[in-house]
């Protein structure tokens, strides 16, 4: 898939963009705080519903509007569809498809889709196991956006239970231990959050199952050796007959080609969760909040030199570490590119950052793109292989220069 | 920040009676701080007659309209139109969040039992819990046995099935003998949504697919 149109109004440093694309390499040249990772984050919100740079969407309108548009429209195959967000920082957010409203944002997602390489990428390696998950998760939700739902669904029964639990431990506090709050509700929820839960972590694990292959491939490519491994760290016991201190837990059950053991995961993982709920009830109860379940859930990345395998985040060196996380995009490419829809690539500022044998792996693989938009400060930090449409890119406005050949 | 320092600025400016409008109408449902300006504005520019006329409504309706003593239901009496109806079957029991839900029902006409309306679903996020639901009247509506089945009709959304599951493991205790069937409204409404949207043949068919309910 293609993006063929992009247009901005109010969206960061951008009052209004019209912005024609093309298939192939496209480069966004220009100084420093242009505007050239706006675009980029632009593009990557309307796939994503969600920001690689910011948690928060105030940043995103420009300063002193209300709302900002993102407009796209998303060629594919030998159709366009049109997809439009309206972002309304502290209110919901609105979307249309093909110019008519639709009832819920989410139900844009999915149209287009992209893999962004950014900079920040190393938190993916370095930073806390939310950059993971919301990795993990966002990668769910574009390979089958009714994960979306899912996590809806998850997030709200949690919201809900920790507001229960925030109460009661508040009324706990107050009485003393003498009165007992009402939990009679608390099972309802555990039940709900168990039921949600287990869908979303029965698709995370999948998700797993099929990413370590390619990230591993991916990272023996261009760090020269294999040896890349991602393993998913639940923050409970997810063997519902495991009941008491199980340290370790086989996550990863035989081959089911069939898919027939499917609905068994789902049911066990939803037997498990309820099981870590109610062993951590006198904890949550006491502290206010949900302790255990995929919203505390980790995945582990590890790099084997042939000595066993040591988490990259506390000893992989900087360069292991920019390899990892480029090895986990690529394989995030790889695997949503053999589920049979191109994504488009988005490339900001990676070139500089690498050295000659990444870069021109990185090169290799964006020139076999469908489409890819790459930004650079100067022409220069541009592999020269990756020829292509260049865009002017200065004070908040875009212009099409010269196809280089 | 800038944004909200913008917004303080924009509340501040007015004083007295037109602020006091502004944030009583801020208090309604779905109603933030730009929308209850506008209606603010809209109130002191239009005729007085208009106004009075809301006004009067307001109380008014504050005034006569009443809750149904038995099931809840907004009436003009102590009890609603179902309940004083002799040819509603009195055996089943449909419980609903809202009246507009039971407006809602109403109008598929596939329903001929008697309502029960619980006043909201259990949410702790808003503070709701079974206490602050008509909980207890239900309980002791079921207690004569005269009821046979109970159909739990709240919204399809994680709340409204939260409050379902609830009420359907606190009767169960009552249908051990078959005394009482409970029932949950077929799927096919949608999901996340409320009663009140779903339309008259959508929820005309849920009714007749209502499914027992396992807890
Ligand atoms: N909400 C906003 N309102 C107005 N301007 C904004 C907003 N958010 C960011 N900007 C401006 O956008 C510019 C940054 O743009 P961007 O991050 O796209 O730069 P860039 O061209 O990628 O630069 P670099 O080469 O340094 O990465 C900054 O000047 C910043 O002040
Ligand atoms: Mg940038
Ligand atoms: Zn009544």
């Amino acid at each position: 898939m293609r993006l063929s149109h992009l247009s901005l109004v109010d969206f960061r440093s951008y009052a209004g963009l019209e912005l024609a694309l093309e298939a192939g390499v496209g480069v966004l040249v220009g100084p420093n705080g242009q505007g050239k990772t706006n675009v980029i984050e632009a593009i990557g919100y309307l796939a994503n519903q969600g920001s690689h740079r910011v948690a928060q969407d105030a940043p995103l309108v420009r300063a002193g509007a209300e709302r900002a548009v993102v407009r796209g429209a998303v060629r594919h195959e030998d159709r366009t569809a049109m997809i439009e967000l309206e972002i309304n920082p502290g209110r919901s957010n609105r979307a249309r498809l093909n110019r008519a409203p639709v009832n819920r944002p989410r139900d844009v997602l999915g149209y287009l889709r992209t893999v962004l390489f950014a900079p920040e990428d190393l938190a993916l390696v370095k930073g806390d196991p939310a950059e993971r998950r919301r990795f993990l998760d966002e990668l769910l939700v574009a390979r089958a956006p009714r994960y979306a739902g899912v996590r809806a669904d998850y997030e709200r029964a949690l919201k809900q239970r920790n507001a229960l639990l925030k109460s009661a431990s508040m009324m706990r506090r107050a009485a003393r231990g003498g009165q007992v709050p009402d939990l009679s509700t608390l099972d309802v929820w555990d039940a709900h959050l168990a039921k949600a839960g287990a869908h979303l972590l029965a698709a995370r694990l999948e998700l797993l199952r099929a990413l370590s292959p390619l990230a591993d491939k991916a990272y023996g490519t261009i760090a020269g050796h294999p040896g890349a491994m991602l393993e998913y760290r639940p923050s409970c016991p997810l063997d519902p007959h495991v009941r008491d201190g199980g340290d370790t837990v086989g996550v990863a059950p035989a081959p089911d080609p069939m898919g027939r053991g499917r609905r068994r995961e789902v049911d066990e993982l939803e037997a498990a969760l309820a099981v870590a709920l109610s062993r951590s009830r006198a904890e949550e109860v006491e502290r206010g909040v949900t302790l255990v379940g995929p919203h505390r859930d980790d995945v582990l990345f590890a790099i084997d030199h042939g000595g066993g395998a040591l988490p990259a985040k506390t000893y992989a060196s900087h360069g292991e570490s920019w390899s990892f996380a480029l090895a986990v995009k690529l394989a995030s490419y790889d695997l949503l590119r053999s589920d049979g829809i191109e994504p488009v690539l988005l490339l900001d500022d990676v070139f500089a950052e690498l050295d000659t044998a990444r870069r021109t792996h990185l090169a290799a693989v964006a020139a076999s793109a469908e489409q890819v938009l790459i930004t650079a400060a100067v022409d220069a930090d541009v592999p020269p292989e990756l020829d292509g449409v260049r865009y002017r890119v200065a004070k908040g406005s875009v212009t099409r220069g010269d196809t280089v050949t | 920040m800038g944004r909200d320092a913008a917004r303080g600025a924009v509340l501040a400016v007015y004083e007295g009676v037109v602020q006091d409008l502004i944030d009583e109408l801020g208090r309604l449902p779905n109603i933030g701080p730009k929308s209850a300006q506008r209606i603010a504005f809209h109130l002191l520019q239009a005729d007085p007659v208009d106004v009075r006329r809301l006004a009067d409504v307001l109380v008014r309706v504050k005034e006569t309209v009443r809750f149904c003593e038995l099931c809840g239901n907004v009436a003009s009496a102590a009890r609603c139109r179902v309940c004083l109806d002799p040819r509603r079957d009195p055996t089943v029991l449909c419980v609903v969040e809202e009246s507009k839900d039971v407006v809602a029902i109403e109008r598929t006409r596939e329903f001929r039992g008697r309502y029960h309306v619980l006043g909201g679903a259990i949410s702790p996020i808003d503070g709701v819990g079974p206490d602050d639901l008509r909980i207890r009247e239900l309980m002791t509506r079921l207690a004569d046995g005269s009821v046979t089945e109970l159909i739990l009709a709240t919204d399809p959304n994680l709340e409204g099935e939260a409050t379902a599951t609830y009420l359907a493991r606190l009767v169960k205790p009552l249908t051990a003998d078959g005394a009482l069937r409970i029932t949950r409204l077929a799927s096919g409404l949608p999901v996340g949504g409320d009663l009140e949207y779903a339309d008259e043949v959508t929820l005309g068919r849920a009714f007749e697919g209502r499914r027992s309910l396992d807890v």
